[in-house]
């Protein structure tokens, strides 16, 4: 029987004890276990994880060399089991991306984020289910079947990347992997009552993240804490010669304000609060305890002001044009004869669209279309062309914001908490959970959720959002404002 | 702008996604229903933001060199067949089979 209390201790705290060989090397891993095994199997189970290998984690402890005084700082994440979303390429387990058309399939090669993962001495025993190639915001969208939420089986989790969310905010790992292209980490972190963060733009490597729209993708880290997020973040980040689109700018030391204790630990910090994050038709509810948050970071010294991101309305028209023409092109690869699933049809042609008509759910169909009719001959001016104009005068909203002095931005992460499951039929309202958080995206800012208080029982998700590469700050504020809501953020 | 059904006939051929009727109709609703929420950007003042939307924007670029991916696997492990250093992949069922044992596995 192993000691599921450790997951109640923090991934840091747990690792130092495994590298110093105060807890078995595989202590860890078997609470994890356990964990999965009594919250997702089953038809009263999460469904939160598609893909175990407990195996292949523990064949890992035996080259890792842990447990004889390993210095942390080689092994900053000895023995902590990570969970994985399924559009990261892993070896031992198949890369799904949550969809038919590439059921079973096997990387022959891996992730950046997971030899990073791994060579710091994290184990891998999971893949977690998504909205299929991380097309939703509910993770509903699914080929295996949805992901619940774990504090109300009748609601979402969240998407795309539901299934780490739910693992994590289950217990069963205290860190897993999602990927963002709109909001999908930090829309289900709020909604599960966790820390969610997505990195700037070229922060961390996205060789082996299934691509969706390259334009806006990231690998994303979900924790149960602050800290432990910081501390995956900390181990993922960094340029890669195998992603061009990764930056050569210092990776900071996320997690250097996670002991300030200090009366005032963000003196000197500008919080700037967009007003058109607070609409009137915001929950007051929700209005109260964004208030609360404001106020217990000025309490902690710093200066909150009022500002303004005018574009703000126009992220989910722009977004829902950048992310479907992107992903029409980037999914034209799955034809039946380099992946997974095929489906003989008449001829080439009608093998390819055998293929992809059964290989592709109904979202999937949806956004296919709609991003090849706006990149086609007579609209690509009218919808791709504009919205990437806009785009830019969505991105030049948070640079005039930044340059005047404002170190931080505080938003609310989602319009709502957690919907109930099957509860929105029309894919435009769908969209509009991401409304808070594509415009991160859109601009390639750092932006991370974190939990701030509850509503009917259910979490609340506050948004930070930074400059470019400037995730070190956020994380300061993240810090503080955690330890000053303390049980509040949960209650 | 509406969608017709032609239209959503066109660029599903376009995609190479093969359509029954019934989804054509409902495809036809559903992408009116969220291009209409995109009309809003034909009224916004874009200035001088209407570059090209090609430009790289200071985004640095890398050499134009083969960059080879280290496979954990030998290709042939993964491949459904090889010849001279390229993939071979499943023949087209309606193409028949071939004499030649060559050609097995081409398509």
């Amino acid at each position: 029987m192993s000691d599921v209390s450790l997951l109640s201790r923090s991934a840091a705290d747990v690792a130092a004890d495994i590298a110093a060989g105060r807890l078995a090397t595989d202590a860890a891993l078997n609470a994890s276990l356990q964990a999965y095994a009594a919250t997702d199997a089953g038809p009263s189970g999460l469904n939160a994880v598609l893909y175990s290998d407990a195996d292949s984690a523990r064949a890992s402890l035996q080259s890792l060399s842990l447990g004889n005084g390993t210095s942390t700082d080689a092994r900053p994440l000895a023995g902590i089991p990570v969970a994985i979303k399924d559009n990261i390429a892993t070896l031992s387990m198949p890369t799904s991306c949550g969809s038919k058309i590439l059921d079973g399939y096997v990387s022959p090669f891996e992730a950046t984020v997971i030899a990073k993962l791994r060579a710091a001495g994290a184990l891998m025993p999971m893949k977690t289910n998504m909205d299929e190639f991380a097309m939703g915001s509910s993770t509903e969208n699914s080929a295996f079947g949805a992901t619940k939420h774990p504090m109300d089986h009748t609601r979402v989790p969240g998407g795309s990347s539901g299934g780490s969310a739910a693992v994590v905010a289950a217990g069963v790992t205290r860190i897993a992997l999602g990927s963002e292209t709109g909001g999908s980490v930090r829309q289900p972190a709020a909604f599960c009552g966790i820390v969610g963060v997505k990195p700037t733009y070229g922060r961390v490597s996205r060789h082996g993240l299934v691509a969706f729209a390259s334009s806006l993708d990231q690998v994303g880290v979900f924790g149960q804490t602050v800290d432990d997020a910081a501390l995956g973040l900390q181990v993922i980040a960094g340029a890669d010669a195998l992603d061009s689109t990764t930056v050569d700018v210092p990776v900071s030391d996320y997690r250097a304000s996670r002991d300030n204790a200090a009366a005032q630990p963000l003196a000197g910090v500008v919080v700037g609060r967009p007003v058109e994050y607070f609409p009137d038709s915001l929950d007051p509810r929700m209005r109260e305890l964004l208030d609360r948050s404001a106020d217990r970071l000025r309490a902690l010294g710093a200066e909150v002001r009022d500002v303004s991101l005018p574009h703000t309305a126009l992220a989910i028209p722009v977004y829902y044009i950048v992310a479907p023409a992107e992903a029409s092109s980037n999914l034209a690869r799955f034809d039946g004869v380099r992946y997974g699933l095929r489906v003989e049809g008449d001829g080439l042609r009608g093998m390819y669209e055998a293929t992809r008509s059964q290989g592709f759910g109904p979202e999937v169909t949806r956004r296919i279309l709609l991003g090849t009719y706006v990149l086609s001959a007579g609209y690509y001016d009218a919808y791709y062309k504009r919205a990437m104009a806009v785009r830019r005068l969505i991105a030049a909203d948070f640079t005039k914001v930044f340059a005047s002095g404002v170190h931080v931005l505080l938003t609310p992460t989602t319009p709502t908490t957690a919907f109930k499951a099957g509860s929105k039929t029309d894919p435009y309202e769908m969209y509009m959970s991401d409304i808070f958080t594509a415009t991160a995206n859109l601009a390639g800012v750092p932006a991370m959720s974190q939990p701030i208080g509850r509503i009917d029982g259910l979490p609340v998700g506050g948004q930070l959002l930074a400059s470019h590469f400037d995730e070190a700050t956020m994380f300061r504020v993240a810090y503080a404002l955690e330890r000053a809501l303390g049980s509040e953020a949960h209650a | 702008m509406a969608v017709s059904e032609e239209d959503v006939r066109h660029v599903a051929a376009l995609a190479r996604l093969g359509l029954s009727q019934p989804q054509v109709a409902s495809l036809v609703g559903e992408l009116n229903g969220i291009l209409e929420h995109m009309d809003v950007l034909q009224q916004v003042d874009i200035g001088s933001a209407s570059l090209d939307p090609d430009a790289t924007h200071g985004m640095r670029m890398r050499d134009d060199v083969p960059n080879p991916i280290a496979l954990h696997r030998p290709r042939e492990a993964f491949a459904p067949g090889m010849r001279d250093g390229f993939f071979l992949v499943p023949r087209l069922s309606t193409h028949g089979s071939t004499d030649s044992a060559d050609d097995e596995g081409e398509g």
